[in-house]
């Protein structure tokens, strides 16, 4: 355990726990609440705002969360105000946003920054900086979901009951893809912009296979999400693999394992 | 003294498809109305307008006094059942947490249920006859119980109004039977005012005092012997319809083509 002594891998080691939570939690909405789609959306528009950063000369995370969150919104506004469903405005958002960062990137004369890194993650070159800001953005995510624990939840269930009893669904649903938003942000670094989807899907519906009950199904989530960023964080040092696809891939066989497991149980839970 | 809802001239519409259109009705306190009409006939939507869910083209609507869009913590004193499919039964929650969710409104932002709620929550699931289910997971419910939760839900604000859409729809005959006993006994010994929509004319009128024919105007509204005739069914349901008196209970059939 060596290892552990190198700061590069003690960042890795807080960077990987820190996403594993934050994606596990806000994945249990997005699987719930059907907002995979949304979030793959989200996660790619996040390009457009790292190349904008690269572009502006300011911290890439930086711009590319008030980039995420104004895309989040937008197609929430999008598919709500006018004849577009919401399906439709991601795939629009989607492509156009991902086209914007390839325009800027392309028009920056030998630039020098890893994009690859930010495509696919590099858990060991996370910085100092990039980890406070993930650190800052996870503790607002997880501060607002304790905050509003019960809200979301409502809304996720049946929102239509949610108005009636007088909650403010269509706030909640936009700060609900602002978390998402940042969420996507906080987790670029480590598995990239491709995969982060995954790591918020995958967890989150690996432990719907286990319980029916919200809170076991979000400790659960917890648990899995960590066990496969920190796991696949070692395995990628030990075999010299992609950090970020390992933590994915190793969440797909936790996945896999949990429906397996769910049919053995007789599927009677 | 004022009704407890007040719809004036009311039209709704959904974009140039109008749904609704010059209705006036009065629900007084302690009424047990049921809108009934044909599929299509906008009583989902009527009932939407009454919860400030859907806005007006035309006309006022109010309940308690207040445009449904304004009533803020009025919210809390209407109960509403929506159509059971509405419900995602596959959601990883227990019967006890569903009927909690309609204490969140009274209990505002932030706050966190306590005893008072949860205390709410057993006495609702008593009422409905659930309260040995309370920790079963919603989606091991048979459809009369799933029923009889989200009635639990919309009765734990201890609420002054009762909206129920398409109650029955769904459930055994039993079932049926259990709810309108229950229903009732609130609008009864609890003095709750009940606005129910159904399609089943045959079963609203064996229970309810006074029934409003909707066919996206108001074509009837009064006691059910005086006005479920035959011009009013086929109002609604067009010259294939045909009532007839069964005792005292009215019957109909609608031919089929």
């Amino acid at each position: 355990m060596e290892i552990l002594g190198y700061t590069f891998m003690q960042r890795a080691l807080l960077a990987s726990t820190v996403i594993g939570v934050v994606c596990a939690v806000i994945g249990v909405y997005v699987v719930l609440r059907g907002l995979s789609f949304i979030g793959a959306g989200i996660a790619h528009a996040s390009f457009g705002g790292v190349a904008l950063g690269v572009a502006l000369n300011l911290n890439p995370l930086l711009t590319a969360v008030v980039f995420c969150v104004a895309t989040a919104l937008g197609i929430g506004t999008v598919s709500r105000r006018g004849h577009v469903s919401e399906d439709t405005a991601i795939g629009v958002f989607f492509a156009s946003t991902m086209a914007l960062g390839i325009l800027i990137i392309g028009l920056q004369q030998g630039y020098n920054v890893d994009l690859f890194g930010y495509l696919f993650g590099s858990v060991l070159a996370v910085t100092t900086e990039d980890l406070v800001i993930s650190l800052i953005l996870a503790l607002i995510v997880i501060g607002t979901v304790a905050l509003l624990f019960k809200e979301f939840l409502f809304i996720s269930f049946d929102p239509e009951m949610a108005e009636v009893v007088g909650l403010p669904v269509t706030p909640l649903y936009y700060l609900l893809l602002t978390l998402v938003a940042v969420t996507v942000v906080l987790s670029i670094r480590v598995v990239g912009i491709i995969l982060v989807s995954a790591l918020i899907v995958t967890p989150a519906a690996a432990a719907q296979q286990l319980t029916d009950d919200f809170v076991q199904m979000m400790i659960l989530s917890v648990a899995i999400g960590v066990g496969a960023s920190l796991g696949g964080l070692f395995l990628s040092y030990w075999l010299n693999i992609a950090s970020g696809a390992t933590m994915v891939l190793l969440a797909t066989a936790i996945f896999f394992a949990s429906v397996g497991f769910r049919r053995l149980r007789g599927a009677s839970i | 003294m004022n009704p407890i809802i007040d719809i004036q001239n009311l039209d709704v519409a959904y974009g140039d498809n109008v749904v609704l259109e010059s209705i006036d009705l009065q629900v007084q306190a302690g009424e047990f109305l049921a809108v009934i009409g044909p599929n299509g006939s906008g009583k989902t939507t009527l009932m939407r307008t009454i919860l400030g869910l859907v806005d007006p083209l035309r006309g006022q609507v109010y309940v308690f006094g207040q445009q449904p869009g304004a009533l803020g913590a009025l919210r809390s004193r209407i109960g509403y059942v929506p159509q059971l499919m509405t419900v995602n039964f596959q959601f990883p929650v227990r019967v006890s947490d569903v009927v909690l969710m309609g204490r969140y409104g009274k209990l505002g932002l932030f706050h966190r249920p306590g005893r008072t709620d949860r205390e709410a929550t057993r006495r609702a699931l008593e009422q409905v006859g659930m309260a040995e289910l309370a920790n079963r997971q919603i989606g091991q419910l048979s459809g009369g119980q799933r029923q009889r939760v989200i009635v639990a839900r919309a009765l734990v604000s201890n609420p002054d109004l009762l909206i129920l859409d398409e109650p029955t729809t769904g459930t055994d005959a039993e079932s049926t039977e259990s709810l309108y006993e229950l229903l009732h006994r609130l609008n009864d010994e609890e003095h709750l005012t009940i606005v129910l929509v159904s399609h089943d004319v045959g079963i609203v009128a064996q229970h309810v005092d006074i029934v409003a024919c909707l066919n996206r105007r108001l074509v009837a509204h009064g006691r059910p012997a005086e006005i479920l005739n035959s011009e009013t069914l086929s109002c609604m349901y067009g010259d294939e319809a045909m009532l007839f008196g069964h005792g005292a209970i009215p019957h109909m059939i609608v031919e089929r083509r």
